[in-house]
This record gives C-alpha cells, sequence and structure tokens, in this order.
C-alpha cells in the first residue's frame, strides 16, 4: 500500500504525511456526497410537492377491484411457479458447482477455477439485467423470467452450497477414504449427508427471495403477476394495482412462513 | 471365517516400514526413516508424547498422508506407489481406527459398517444406500462381533462414545483386512468403554489374527494391551521392545522430561 521504499526507517517526516493525506481522502468522500445529493436532486421540497399527488393516487386505489381477482389469482400462481421452477433448475446446477468449487473436496485445479468463475461470474450480474437480455431473446412471458431467476440464484447458491461443503468435518471423508471407497462413494457418505440439511435450508431461502425478484422481473415483460401490474398501472386502473399489490403482499408473507417452517424443522 | 481366509498365506511379516520419512509442506519433519514390521496376530502398540508423529506415521501407511520418502510394504506388495484402484484395494486391507471415531453421523449404525464394504460394491448403487441382502448379513455379523447386533438401526449419533469407536471397529472389520490401524482408539473416551475397545482390539490381534497397529500415549494402557511396544520421539523410532521390556529407561527415552507424568 505504502510508497515508502522498503528499505527505509520510519521518520516523523512520513507520520505528518499519511495524516495529510487521510485528511485529504475524508476531503473528497464529503465532497463527492454533496455533490452524489445534488446528483440524484434531492429536494424535500419537491417530494413535499408531490404529497398531494401521492395521497390522491392512493384514494384513486379504492376500493380493490374484485373484477381482476381470477385473472390475478392466475399470475399469482404462475409467479409462484417461476419462482419454484428457477429455484429448482438453479439447485441442480449449483450442487455439481459447488462440489468442484468447494476447496477441501474439489477433484481439480482448472474444474475449481472453471466453476469458481461461473460462481461469481452470475453472481455479478442483477437478475433484471438477465431477464431483458432473456426477454430480448425469447420474447415476453414467464420462461425468459424463470431462466433469469435461474442463473441469477446460480451465483449465491453454488457460493453458499460451496461454503457449507468447506465446513464439514473432514473426519467423515477420511473414514470412508480409509476404507478404500470410490470418490464418489465417499462424497455420498462422508459429504452430502452433512451438506442436505444446510442446502435444503438455503435452496428454500432463495425460493423466497426469487418470489420477491420475480414480481420484479415481470415489470420488464417476465411474465407473472409483475407483468400484470405493468398493465394495469399503464391503463391507470388503479384499483386493478391495489388488487395486484395485496396478492402480492400474500404471497410473500405466505412463502415466508412455509419455508421458514420447513427449515425450523430441519434444524 | 474371516480367519480363514487369511490362513493360507505364508508371509511371516505383514507390513513393513522401510526408512519412513515425512516433512510437511511447512517444514515440520514428522518422521525421519522409521523402519519396523509387524506380524499377523501381533498387538504392536506405538508409544510417545503430543507431536512426536505418531498419527503421521499410521497415515502414512495408509496413505491419508503422503510420505516423503521410504517405503510400506503389505503382504510383500508396496503400497508406496499405489494409485487410484490399486490404492483403494490396499486400504481395503487395512482397517483405519480413528480418535474421533469419524461415523457418519446421520446414517445408522450398519449403514456405518457397509461402508467398510464399499470396495466390492457397485459404485452407483451404493451411493443410493441400495445394499445386498448378503452385505447386509456380513455388515451385521460384525457389529455382533463388536457386541452392538441390537444397535444395527440406531443413528450412529445417537451411540454413546464407546458404541460409535466399536461401530467404527465393525466398519474396520467389515473391509475384511488382514491389519488395523487405531489412532489413539481410546483417547475421547472414559476408562470403562476403553477397556471395552481395547479389550476387542486385542482379542481381535491374539484370537483372530489380526495384526494391530495401535498409537497410545498412555504407557500404562501400552504395558497392559501390547505384545510389543515401539516408541517414537521427534519423528524417530527410539524404542522396539516386548512388552516386559518396558523399564524406566526405556520410558525416559521415549518421553525425555516427561517421563513421570506419562507413567501416571
Ligand atoms: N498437516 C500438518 N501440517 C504441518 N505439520 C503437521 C501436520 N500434521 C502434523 N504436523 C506436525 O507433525 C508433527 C507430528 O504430528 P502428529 O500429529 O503425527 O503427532 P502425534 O504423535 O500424533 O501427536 P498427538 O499425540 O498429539 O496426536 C507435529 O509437530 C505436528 O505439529
Ligand atoms: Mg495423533
Amino acid at each position: 500500500m505504502s510508497s515508502k521504499s522498503p528499505g527505509l526507517p520510519k521518520t516523523g517526516g512520513s507520520g505528518s504525511l499519511r495524516r495529510a493525506l487521510k485528511f485529504l481522502g475524508l476531503v473528497l468522500i464529503g465532497a463527492f456526497l454533496v455533490q452524489s445529493m445534488l446528483a440524484v436532486q434531492f429536494s424535500p421540497v419537491v417530494f413535499a410537492q408531490g404529497l398531494p399527488d401521492l395521497v390522491n393516487l392512493v384514494g384513486r386505489m379504492f376500493p380493490p377491484s374484485l373484477e381482476v381477482v381470477p385473472d390475478v389469482a392466475l399470475a399469482s400462481l404462475e409467479t409462484l411457479q417461476m419462482a419454484v421452477v428457477g429455484t429448482i433448475i438453479a439447485a441442480l446446477l449449483s450442487v455439481p458447482l459447488a462440489f468442484l468449487a468447494a476447496q477441501n473436496i474439489a477433484p481439480s485445479a482448472i474444474l475449481y477455477h472453471v466453476s469458481r468463475s461461473i460462481i461469481i461470474f452470475t453472481r455479478a450480474i442483477p437478475d433484471l439485467i438477465f431477464a431483458l437480455i432473456f426477454v430480448a431473446a425469447v420474447g415476453l412471458g414467464p420462461f425468459p423470467g424463470t431462466l433469469a431467476l435461474a442463473i441469477s440464484s446460480i451465483g449465491m447458491l453454488g457460493k453458499l452450497y460451496a461454503e457449507a461443503i468447506e465446513e464439514i468435518d473432514f473426519g467423515q471423508v477420511e473414514a470412508l477414504r480409509s476404507t478404500g471407497s470410490h470418490p464418489l462413494q465417499t462424497l455420498a457418505f462422508g459429504v452430502v449427508p452433512q451438506v442436505t440439511p444446510a442446502i435444503i435450508g438455503m435452496t428454500l431461502y432463495r425460493w423466497d427471495i426469487n418470489i420477491r425478484n420475480s414480481v420484479v422481473l415481470g415489470l420488464v415483460g417476465a411474465g407473472g403477476i409483475g407483468f400484470q401490474l405493468l398493465t394495469s398501472m399503464r391503463l391507470f386502473q388503479y384499483p386493478e394495482v391495489l388488487t395486484i399489490i395485496i396478492f402480492v403482499f400474500v404471497i410473500i408473507l405466505a412463502v415466508e412462513r412455509v419455508s421458514s417452517s420447513i427449515r425450523e424443522r430441519l434444524i | 471365517m474371516l480367519k480363514s481366509e487369511r490362513k493360507g498365506e505364508s508371509v511371516t511379516e505383514l507390513l513393513e516400514v522401510q526408512k519412513l520419512s515425512k516433512v510437511y509442506p511447512n517444514g515440520t519433519r514428522a518422521l525421519s526413516e522409521v523402519s519396523f514390521s509387524v506380524t499377523p496376530g501381533e498387538f504392536a502398540v506405538i508409544v510417545g508424547r503430543s507431536g512426536a508423529g505418531k498419527s503421521t506415521l499410521m497415515r502414512c501407511i495408509n496413505r491419508l498422508a503422503e510420505s516423503t520418502s521410504g517405503e510400506v510394504l503389505l503382504e510383500g506388495g508396496s503400497v508406496t506407489g499405489l494409485s487410484n484402484n490399486d490404492l483403494r484395494r490396499a486400504r481395503k486391507k487395512m482397517g483405519f481406527v480413528f480418535q474421533q471415531f469419524n461415523l457418519v453421523k446421520r446414517i445408522s449404525a450398519l449403514q456405518n459398517v457397509l461402508c467398510g464394504r464399499m470396495v466390492d460394491m457397485p459404485v452407483l448403487t451404493s451411493c443410493f444406500r441400495r445394499f445386498s441382502k448378503q452385505e447386509r448379513q456380513v455388515a451385521l455379523e460384525c457389529l455382533e462381533r463388536v457386541g452392538l447386533g441390537d444397535k444395527a438401526a440406531q443413528r450412529a449419533d445417537t451411540l454413546s462414545g464407546g458404541q460409535q469407536q466399536r461401530v467404527a471397529i465393525a466398519r474396520a472389520l467389515a473391509q475384511r483386512p488382514s491389519m488395523i490401524l487405531a489412532d489413539e482408539p481410546v483417547a475421547s473416551l472414559d476408562p470403562e468403554s476403553a477397556k471395552v475397545v481395547m479389550d476387542t482390539l486385542r482379542s481381535l490381534a491374539n484370537e483372530e489374527g489380526y495384526a494391530v497397529l495401535c498409537n497410545l500415549h498412555q504407557v500404562n494402557l501400552a504395558d497392559r494391551y501390547a505384545d510389543r511396544i515401539l516408541g517414537i520421539r521427534e519423528g524417530e523410532l527410539v524404542l522396539d521392545g516386548k512388552k516386559g521390556d518396558l523399564g524406566s529407561a526405556e520410558i525416559e527415552s521415549v518421553y525425555g522430561a516427561e517421563a513421570q507424568e506419562a507413567l501416571r
């Protein structure tokens, strides 16, 4: 980090230089924050001026539309299914990746680096970007949304699974090796039983996250209840919007309940 | 049955360790030119203080750790140069018993013992825990041999420490090995369980003809059970004698200044 040449003894001069640099750094960060507020046009006045419109908008949402309930229910089901299928695909792809990317059991250095790279890459790109790309590639609908959820979940699941594998009690692996077991048998008995509860728990957790994400993905045309929300907003059908928001709220709470109760039972 | 299988062979030295050395990547010299051999039916105990290299020696014999130089011969064949399937076959002949038992916690005692038979099973079906009736029968007999036939269906992590270690011995027996390597098998057990485990190991050697090589750090246990005592100090074999030979001078050669402590 420091620009001093390694052989030089420390002097009083370099201490005060460091203090000066620290001060300069603080000034720069402060300036950047002020500039950022200006750049995003942060203004309490504008917010206050918009408040009546906001109240008005919420007022126009009431009462929620009952007519669209069947449509919204179907779209909710689609959202739920996108999240389930996307999460399962992600889990199926992440498990083998994680076994290759866990330092303690990785069978080869090349495969280790390749699978680490895939995990890092899919983590680095937001799912919304995947969704935009897939919508462009395969058209509107739940399919591109599901693909986006699957690919973007690999980053998180692959990383968490690999960490769970790295934390196992390695003695059980050695015990299997000492019997002369095949590497696959060693994996199946020395590793898999130790990581199964963690893998199931993390997958449920990701499913929970994917429900939320799939609502957002719908806004770019990738199917589900989010797409419905987008349509109603565009047509200024505010009572429909409220119905949709209520449905989103209920689905998210229900899924959270279900997944946390399953996870509790696993521990 | 296990015994008769091995009787046909007429090799006197079952295990031969020749000038085995091990330097860990961080520079620690854990073993220096250790040589000795073990015959069938012999209960050989390795003693030495903590850090002397006892575990390293065991692990270099079955290649859980790789030695730097020297050779290990089992039934006259080199273990040191083997790889993959040949190494797995060689490991099958040396059951390994760990201080921490190392059972698969979430499966039954019987399934743990079946792990000892993996070498001879079809890989894929065994991974999905499909075991033939015959294999289960052999595993059950091994559990009965250590007195735990009634615990076959119990999950491994619900057994007591002493029972877990006996399941681990049954797992080693299921390999139909010619020798058993035990690395401090009783260090995590209460005295009563320790006695059961040590008695089991001794009868496997003296009554059933297995060679047993066992690490211990308590001299009194070694004295009580061993046919032969090997002493290791700072990676060197400094003692190799019969049970009765263990006088205070010998103990001091192994334990140095801590000799009196070790006797307690
Ligand atoms: N993986 C390793 N990397 C580096 N050094 C190691 C490693 N394992 C063991 N050692 C060192 O090698 C030496 C021998 O260790 P070893 O575990 O074989 O001793 P031990 O006789 O079994 O001791 P204990 O009675 O405590 O189990 C010690 O100095 C230890 O620190
Ligand atoms: Mg040890």
